[in-house]
């Protein structure tokens, strides 16, 4: 009984190392391609031994680190959530983009901006939290109203409306005042591209005790993934563990929104993506997540250099362009569709 | 006669059945309904003379009807021909091909939350018009255009949602994928272009009418006049398919060959519609239910209903968003602040089905 047990959990922790590799490799990419290539040994003395002599290491410490190191910060963060909310709805679809946290989030930076007149992102992340934990509790709310429960279809379309809804209020207030616009656009657009790496120091804090809190809670994850009655009946207070996970959820999500902007996709991929190795246990998915959201997200910023270089793509725009069609891959589940 | 209390259609009350027939053409119609959509063409027409009358330099009624009768002076014959009536008709033409693709996509998939809008089909016509935008193509080509999008778009939501058959809830998803990649599609577009043709792409895609021109108006006019028919002449197996795959079949209809035209004269009416007004979002879903709730089951004459009620939205929202408002909103701004809470609604009270 203790052997394949054994066995497989040695499985698992070799694939986290190569997914701890992967992550070093893609990190050192990041690091190194751009529209100006660096070779790997100015990288590295880059990061250990900088000296303000050197273009390349210039290059290097000022732009791709702070680059890099909010990459790794927020793409664990979406996948880490995405995981979380997929365990807490016992929904395949949850993500928090798909429940409305990004336009949330954006419509809250908008709305500050406009009436209280904030230019510095450290004024108006703070909106960027609220306005997604708003639009996600009104999506969970408006889909689990009614009979019948929270379906993936119905979490679907209830978070494209909100999102439109959100959408169309933001276009009228950018529509009104031009300056809004000039100060919000470049956030808009989700890139991790001159972002501020102190906007992301300080909300580092919320993504380490996020996080750690969250894989702490693994073993909660997968009582309440059991679903409401099996999980009352081994003795959780399923509605308190929930709202905690779900208050997690929001501030890992709404706070790399503060940082990248809204950036989707990534927190719906990474659990599936990860559940393929990692089987269904959520200690297991959350450490995975951990690893493999950078990952994807890094990687996802290295082609958005090199598609059109010597210019960029955003990152949110590669992002959807590949995650879309894993939406579709996942409609086209037998098992989704007819939930 | 059947009478039954229908769930969204409130008390079902006994049509008013009237046959008539010319030579080889025969059909029936509802008394009921065409009054309804009498009142409802009334109703359109003043709320046009009345949009006629708005504006900067105020006219009033006897002056419109002056300048529209060819009497009057220059200026309020400028007014109201050059700068007034092409926005109103492109209006009034706009809402309905909308209102109309609605009814016939929601038919056709036999649940009420699928629009173009949302499944994607209107992002197809969009990521095309952006591509011959920002390439600097001809823009009289953008109807061709646009509609080309769209039906690729639409068939290759309903390839991918075909597992065997087609389930409503499989295709929303799909849509809703295909809706996002296309959309990512055009913001890369729009980021690559150059800030010209950047700017008046953002400008299309808030989705307004106020740019229109007299071109516009005879483009969409053909449109309509062409295809309001051929939709119309169809309504006939979309009642059919509403019974199910299996009944229609039974009663010798080619399933999907029918389907395909009718997701192609869907897919003309929404991407001509919006290949001139851009993306006005929620029309389309909104305006079947409405039509529906107070006449009752989709048919010939509900159907034409649709199209007057699309044309009073798309003005109303063209009207407040550029008179009741301190300033200019696009149209499309305005149906989705009004259209999104109706669409929850819908969900919250089709829950069960879903």
């Amino acid at each position: 009984m203790s052997e394949p047990r054994a066995r497989i959990s040695v499985t698992r922790i070799g694939a986290l190392v190569i997914a701890a590799l992967a992550l070093a490799v893609v990190t050192l990419m990041s690091l190194r391609i751009g529209s100006f290539s660096v070779t790997t040994a100015d990288a590295v003395n880059a990061v250990f031994n900088y000296s303000t002599e050197s273009y390349e290491e210039t290059v290097v410490r000022s732009l791709r680190i702070p680059r890099t190191v909010i990459g790794i910060g927020v793409g664990a963060a979406l996948g880490v959530a995405g995981a979380a909310m997929q365990a807490v709805t016992r929904n395949p679809l949850a993500a928090p983009s798909i429940l409305g946290v990004n336009s949330g989030a954006a419509f809250g930076v908008v709305t500050s901006v406009f009436f209280a007149n904030f230019t510095h992102p450290f004024q108006f992340i703070w909106f960027a939290f609220a306005g997604g934990l708003a639009a996600s509790l009104a999506v969970y709310a408006i889909s689990s109203a009614g009979q019948g429960g929270v379906s993936p279809v119905k979490l679907v379309l209830a978070g494209v409306v909100v999102s439109a809804v959100l959408g169309s209020w933001l276009t009228a207030l950018l529509l009104l005042d031009q300056q809004t616009l000039d100060i919000v656009r470049f956030w808009l657009a989700g890139s991790l591209a001159g972002r501020d790496i102190n906007v992301f120091f300080s909300v580092l804090p919320f993504f380490i005790v996020g996080a750690a809190c969250m894989v702490t809670l693994g073993n909660q994850l997968n009582v309440l993934s059991l679903g409401e009655d099996t999980a009352r009946s081994l003795g959780m207070r399923t509605n308190g563990m929930r709202a905690l996970v779900i208050l997690l959820v929001v501030i890992l999500a709404a706070s790399s929104v503060a940082v990248a902007g809204p950036i989707a996709f990534v927190g719906l991929a990474v659990p599936h993506m990860v559940r393929a190795v990692s089987g269904p246990d959520y200690r297991w998915v959350l450490a995975f997540s951990l690893c493999v959201g950078p990952v994807l997200l890094l990687g996802a910023d290295i082609l958005g250099r090199v598609v059109i270089r010597p210019s960029e793509v955003q990152v949110g725009i590669i992002t959807a362009m590949v995650g879309a069609p894993f939406l579709i891959y996942l409609a086209r589940q037998r098992r989704i569709a007819d939930l | 006669m059947i009478r039954a209390s229908s769930d969204s259609a409130g008390q079902y009350r006994r049509p008013r059945i009237v046959g008539v027939r010319f030579g080889v053409v025969a059909f029936r119609f509802d008394t009921r309904v065409f009054g309804m959509l009498g009142v409802a063409l009334f109703l359109l027409a003043c709320l046009s003379a009345w949009t006629l009358t708005l504006g900067s330099f105020p006219l009033s009624i006897s002056e419109v009807y002056g300048a529209l009768a060819g009497s009057g002076s220059e200026d309020t014959r400028f007014i109201v021909f050059d700068l007034r009536l092409p926005r109103l008709l492109a209006a009034i033409l706009v809402g309905p091909m909308l209102a109309m693709s609605g009814a016939i996509f929601q038919g056709l998939v036999r649940n009420p939350l699928v629009s173009p809008d949302i499944i994607g089909i209107n992002a197809g016509a969009g990521l095309a018009a952006v591509f011959w935008i920002v390439t600097g193509r001809p823009l009289g080509f953008l109807p061709p255009v646009a509609f080309t999008g769209a039906l690729a778009a639409a068939v290759a939501i309903y390839a991918l949602s075909w597992r065997g058959h087609i389930s409503a809830p499989r295709l929303i998803l799909v849509g809703v994928g295909m809706n996002a990649a296309l959309t990512a599609g055009m913001t890369f577009l729009i980021v690559r272009a150059e800030i010209y043709d950047a700017s008046r792409s953002v400008q299309w895609l808030t989705g307004s009418v106020y740019s229109s021109d007299w071109g516009d108006v005879r483009n969409l006019a053909v449109a309509l006049a062409v295809l309001a028919p051929v939709a119309l002449a169809l309504m006939w197996s979309l009642r059919t398919l509403q019974v199910g795959d299996l009944t229609a079949r039974g009663v010798g209809m080619p399933l999907e060959r029918t389907r395909l035209t009718l997701i192609a004269v869907g897919c003309a009416l929404s991407s001509l519609a919006v290949a001139t007004a851009g993306p006005i979002g929620f029309v389309a879903l909104m305006t079947p239910h409405v039509a529906r709730m107070i006449a009752g089951p989709m048919s010939g004459g509900t159907f034409l209903l649709t199209g007057a009620l699309g044309a009073m939205l798309v003005l109303g929202a063209d009207m407040v968003g550029q008179h009741a408002l301190p300033v200019n909103m696009p149209a499309g701004v305005l149906t989705a602040a009004v259209g999104a809470p109706y669409f929850l609604f819908l969900l919250y009270r089709l829950n069960a089905r879903l």
